[in-house]
């Protein structure tokens, strides 16, 4: 790790002046970010430590809407009363990342800032079509993954929530990466107030992507053997030591059946 | 020991005695050597080559001297009069010539031959200013072609890696008798051929290598702290054959060291280079590698290319067995290199059987890569697999039980002399198997097949009825067979005045838990309290002597070196008792910590005796040193031979690919036992690890680039603690015949036996869809891809 500049604001505003006269970085969990530091991947000047900024924590509910805070972390997620109320396969989801230690420290905002292509949140927050709120805006999930880890955030830009519709039911299935544990393949599927089914898949392809053929299959009939019946194109996904893309998309129907499995 | 002494080592030994080294070890406060700090300490940083092969055409330290904290840098010009490191054992080839040695500098000269290979040690105030500069040296490579495949490298036309070593070979060597060899097949009524890759693993001990090297002006004395397996064969390499140093000035020092597996045996460039840097600057140097690093420079283990084939008559018994190998030596040869494919390997291709005739011819490979050498079990689970996964195979294709065609092949008879050089002394394969397959329920096995296929999982069952030879080695057949050290081991006992003892022994332990089971022999042969015994390891200027901890040897041999010291204590004390008992020293007996006059109660307790040494008043002085202290060395008389079965049994998920072990049970002989508990415990370390290797784990390098591709746990998959199901695991003893506690060891047999008894489940299961054979590990791409081909896709 090289020498960094570390600060540590107490509300939003300084901390995004501070982004942007040192062109410093966000720290959240430090869980990808440090790991790259102690790599020299990654050499920010300055670390603007949000830990300390109390309108980025919390989760609640707000009429049909779940909201949580960028800093919330995952195992904070995994145990939340209010989450496995509202959509439980958050939960789940949150409950799967990683080990626990990762989940103590690793946060939603900073999964999501990082946009790494085998992360977990991404599948959860582009499948409910959840809404991503910053200190400038708020982006659609549509909008919001750009590709490999490349969001459209601004660089002194800060996620403070993410916003999910509590959708009618939803369910994770994720193959982890035999070594690393992050997602070979995962498939988030949603069934959306107006029924409609969305179906989002990480680890996959080099960023998050909707799975339309197998949300057509849903629509007609929300059954597993509708979602594992759906071939899924290998091109586009990745390919490497672990999986190949005919691997990757075999993968996907039948995580996405073995989501539809857990729904119903 | 004596007979009549034999009694009281039954009160402590064979029970299982927490862990003494535990409390600390669990506490956080154990000591190993990155713990250890020294005044005026620098820090060492290694910059490696970033390509497979290269010349280096020139390197610039002017930069990186002027970065900040820096004190010095070591290039391979500053180490031109220091010789390479050796490599410890001779083969000699088919062609009658010694195999090709090429140099094996400790920095490199003018080439790099792997990514990892070290280039220059940079020292500096602190790491992180020796990383630095690292980065400010300049190294103008000129990139060369590489192979890294040990087939690609002895290809014709492959890059040339060693001028020493044309077409890249080390040697060709053989073992066996190939005419007979070709007679049998030619009237075998079954041929069953396999072709199999023994993956290549990276060892990852929780500990990465470390050092603390330091110059005592004063005394001109070295003191090396490093995390190593066997410090006196580390002090002996590294004086006498690199540095030229007297050896009775460097003391090695290997503290708590955070698990081995052969990785630690090794003289490694590192601590050489820091033990020459270290005179020069006159300053304490220390290094401890970042896990990176250990990935690229720690030597890897296994690597075979195998075709073999096995001959039988149509009842199943076995006639020949033919077997060619190609092993990866990786870049230079590691210290006990060329040894493992050859000597630990080819020897143990008779297995369990009395296959009357085998032949098996090795090629050994440089290539670019790290290099590779012993990693637990060191050449017996490459021919374990060999010799089970063809037993298998065969069975299948002959319709003949796994275990039926086992039994029809056991040795029965002991001592058993194979074709391949080893006497087997003692075993029980039928007892051993017949155990394991109660205990796996196999009779069951059916109906849970059928239960599994109704929720469209496929079951299989594997066994694999494995052999080791342990206990390394007697030295004069070691050295006939090219050792360049003996094997023996050494162990001295000191008795203080007041009865407590302090054990010195040449073996290591980095997670075995000698400090309790050495204990225990020496607590039940003396009659004294567990506690009342500390055992010391890992030090030269403690130690008499040692050849260290690997090949499953601690107790076999090192407790045995301590059983012929405890010997001649006691021998020595029945002299001083019979003095004080005015009675003929043969009257004398001793048990339950006394020495009594055999049909009396006049006896002396043996702190008693203790003190007499120390404090001779009423004592024999004439004909009796004082002082009761006695050292002793050992070299075994042959191998021991630990057998045994494991079985185990997966459910795949045809969907994913995925294997399920939902049972591992393995039956054991590993002779007498002194601490079942930790016995136990290498026995499931063993087995995880075979798992490791079987299910999950392999090495990758680039075939183009020659870069590692599995360079972290992000893509090489050791498993974890959750990967591993609950073992179901049991002895058998039959006692070694040839060292006084019986003992054959225990620490590799996990290893051994589980990827053979997994990857045949797994064909088991697979048996149904077509797959008869993929090479490990059955990760579920692998899995899935073979069900695939099966089904005809590409
Ligand atoms: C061993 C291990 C296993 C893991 N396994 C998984 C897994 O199975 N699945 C999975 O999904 N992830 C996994 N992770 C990653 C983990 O979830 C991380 O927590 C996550 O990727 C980053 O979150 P963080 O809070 O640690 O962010 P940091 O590492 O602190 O930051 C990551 C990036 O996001 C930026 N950032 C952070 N917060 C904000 C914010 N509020 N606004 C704008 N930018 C911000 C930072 O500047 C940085 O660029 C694993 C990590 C480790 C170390």
């Amino acid at each position: 790790m090289y020498a960094v500049e570390y600060q540590q604001p107490t509300n939003l505003a300084d901390a995004a002046s501070i982004l942007a006269s040192t062109g410093g970085r966000a720290l959240a969990g430090g869980q990808s970010l440090v790991a790259a530091m102690k790599l020299r991947l990654s050499q920010p000047g300055t670390l603007v430590d949000l830990s300390l900024i109390p309108d980025l924590k919390g989760i609640r509910r707000n009429g049909d809407r779940l909201v949580i805070g960028a800093m919330a972390k995952h195992a904070e997620v995994a145990s939340s009363d209010v989450v496995k109320a509202a959509l439980p396969a958050l939960a789940g989801l949150a409950e799967g990342i990683g080990d626990r230690q990762v989940r103590n420290m690793g946060t939603i905002g900073g999964s999501l800032a990082n946009n790494d292509p085998a992360a977990d949140w991404p599948a959860a927050v582009l499948a409910c079509n959840a809404t991503i709120r910053t200190n400038q805006r708020a982006i659609g999930a549509g909008e919001f993954f750009k590709g490999m880890f490349e969001t459209a955030l601004a660089p002194d830009e800060i996620v403070t929530a993410v916003d999910f519709p509590v959708v009618q039911r939803a369910a994770y299935a994720k193959f982890p990466n035999p070594a690393s544990r992050f997602a070979l393949v995962g498939v988030f599927v949603a069934q959306m107030g107006d029924g409609s089914v969305r179906v989002a898949v990480t680890g996959a392809a080099p960023s998050v992507f909707r799975a339309t053929a197998i949300e057509d299959a849903l629509a007609k009939s929300f059954t597993p053997v509708a979602a594992k019946g759906v071939k899924v194109g290998a091109d586009g996904l990745n390919s490497d030591l672990h999986g190949s893309a005919e691997y990757r998309a075999h993968l996907i129907s039948v995580m996405a059946s073995r989501a539809v499995v857990a729904i119903a | 020991m004596g007979a009549n002494d034999t009694a009281t080592m039954t009160s402590v030994v064979g029970q299982s005695v927490l862990r003494k080294e535990d409390a600390r070890f669990l506490t956080g406060t154990g000591q190993y050597t990155d713990d250890v700090s020294m005044p005026r300490q620098t820090y060492a940083y290694f910059l490696r080559s970033p390509h497979a092969h290269a010349n280096i055409d020139s390197i610039d330290v002017a930069k990186a001297k002027q970065s900040p904290g820096v004190v010095d840098i070591f290039t391979g010009a500053d180490l031109q009069g220091v010789n390479g490191l050796p490599c410890g054992w001779l083969i000699t080839g088919t062609d009658g010539k010694p195999m090709n040695e090429p140099p094996h500098p400790v920095l490199a000269q003018g080439k790099v031959r792997y990514v990892g290979d070290a280039v220059a040690l940079v020292i500096a105030e602190s790491p992180a200013q020796a990383k630095d500069a690292a980065e400010q040296i300049v190294v103008d490579y000129d990139v060369l072609p590489s192979a890294v495949d040990s087939l690609d490298a002895l290809a014709d036309g492959a890059p040339q890696i060693h001028e020493q070593a044309p077409g890249n070979r080390c040697y060709t060597w053989a073992l066996g008798d190939k005419a007979a060899v070709d007679a049998a097949f030619a009237n075998a009524a079954h041929v069953t051929k396999i072709d199999i890759v023994n993956n290549r693993l990276i060892p990852n001990a929780i500990e990465p290598r470390a050092a603390l090297a330091h110059y005592d002006r004063a005394n001109d004395e070295y003191t090396l702290y490093v995390a190593n397996q066997n410090p006196h064969v580390e002090r002996l390499l590294m004086t006498a054959f690199v540095l030229g140093l007297p050896e009775h000035k460097v003391r090695v020092i290997a503290p708590d060291v955070g698990g081995g597996f052969g990785s630690k045996i090794y003289l490694y460039p590192e601590e050489t280079a820091m033990v020459f840097a270290s005179k020069k600057i006159h300053r304490p140097i220390k290094w401890a590698a970042e896990r990176s690093e250990s990935f690229l420079s720690d030597a890897h283990g296994r690597d075979h290319v195998t075709h073999a084939e096995l001959a039988l008559d149509k009842d199943g018994k076995f006639l020949a067995m033919r077997v060619h190998t190609t092993a990866n030596m990786g870049a230079y040869l590691s210290t006990f290199a060329s040894c493992i494919p050859t000597i630990l390997y080819a020897t143990l291709l008779a297995g369990q059987y009395t296959t009357p005739a085998i032949y098996c011819e090795v090629a050994a490979a440089f290539t670019n890569t790290a290099p590779v050498d012993a990693y637990r079990g060191a050449g017996r689970p490459e021919a374990t697999y060999v010799v089970e996964r063809i037993v298998s195979q065969a069975a299948m294709e002959m319709g003949i039980a796994q275990d039926e065609i086992r039994r029809r092949n056991f040795v029965r008879e002991f001592p058993y002399q194979t074709p391949v050089a080893l006497n087997y002394d003692i075993g029980d394969y039928e007892q051993t198997l017949d155990a394991a397959m109660e205990m796996a329920d196999v009779a069951g096995f059916p109906a849970r097949k059928a239960e599994a296929q109704k929720r469209g999982k496929l079951r299989g069952l594997g066994y694999a009825a494995y052999i080791e030879a342990c206990g390394l080695a007697p030295s004069n057949i070691a050295g006939a067979l090219g050792a360049r050290a003996g094997l023996f081991e050494a162990g001295q006992v000191r008795v203080h005045p007041t009865g407590s003892v302090t054990v010195f022994t040449g073996s290591h332990s980095h997670g075995q838990g000698h400090e309790t089971t050495f204990a225990q022999i020496v607590a039940g042969r003396l009659g004294v309290p567990v506690e009342n015994v500390s055992v010391v390891h890992g030090d030269t200027g403690r130690i008499p002597f040692g050849m260290g901890t690997y090949g499953s040897r601690s107790l076999a041999v090192g407790g045995t070196a301590i059983v012929k010291a405890l010997d001649k204590i006691v021998a020595k004390g029945k002299k001083i008792a019979a003095h004080l008992l005015e009675a003929a020293e043969s009257d004398i007996e001793f048990r339950d910590g006394k020495f009594t006059v055999a049909g009396t109660d006049r006896s002396k307790a043996f702190a008693e005796i203790a003190l007499s040494a120390y404090v001779p008043h009423n004592y024999p002085l004439g004909t009796l040193e004082p002082g009761l202290d006695e050292t002793a060395f050992y070299d075994p008389t042959n191998f021991t031979y630990p057998a045994g079965t494991h079985i185990c049994e997966v459910e795949i998920d045809p969907d994913t690919g995925v294997v399920d072990v939902v049972a591992f049970s393995a039956c054991d002989d590993f002779g007498n036992i002194i601490n079942p508990m930790i016995v136990e415990g290498q026995v499931h370390g063993g087995v995880a690890q075979g798992l490791g290797q079987a299910l999950r784990e392999q090495c990758v390098y680039d075939r183009d680039s020659g870069q590692l591709l599995t360079g972290s746990l992000m893509d090489y998959a050791l498993p974890r603690a959750d990967d591993v199901p609950s073992f179901n695991v049991a002895t058998k003893v039959t006692p070694c015949t040839h060292n006084p506690l019986g003992a054959k060891g225990c620490g590799e047999a996990g290893a051994i036996g589980a990827p053979a008894a997994m990857m045949n489940a797994v064909m088991d299961a697979l048996a149904p869809v077509g797959v008869t054979h993929f090479d490990m590990p059955a990760s579920p791409y692998r899995v899935w891809n073979a069900i695939r081909a099966a089904h005809g896709h590409a």
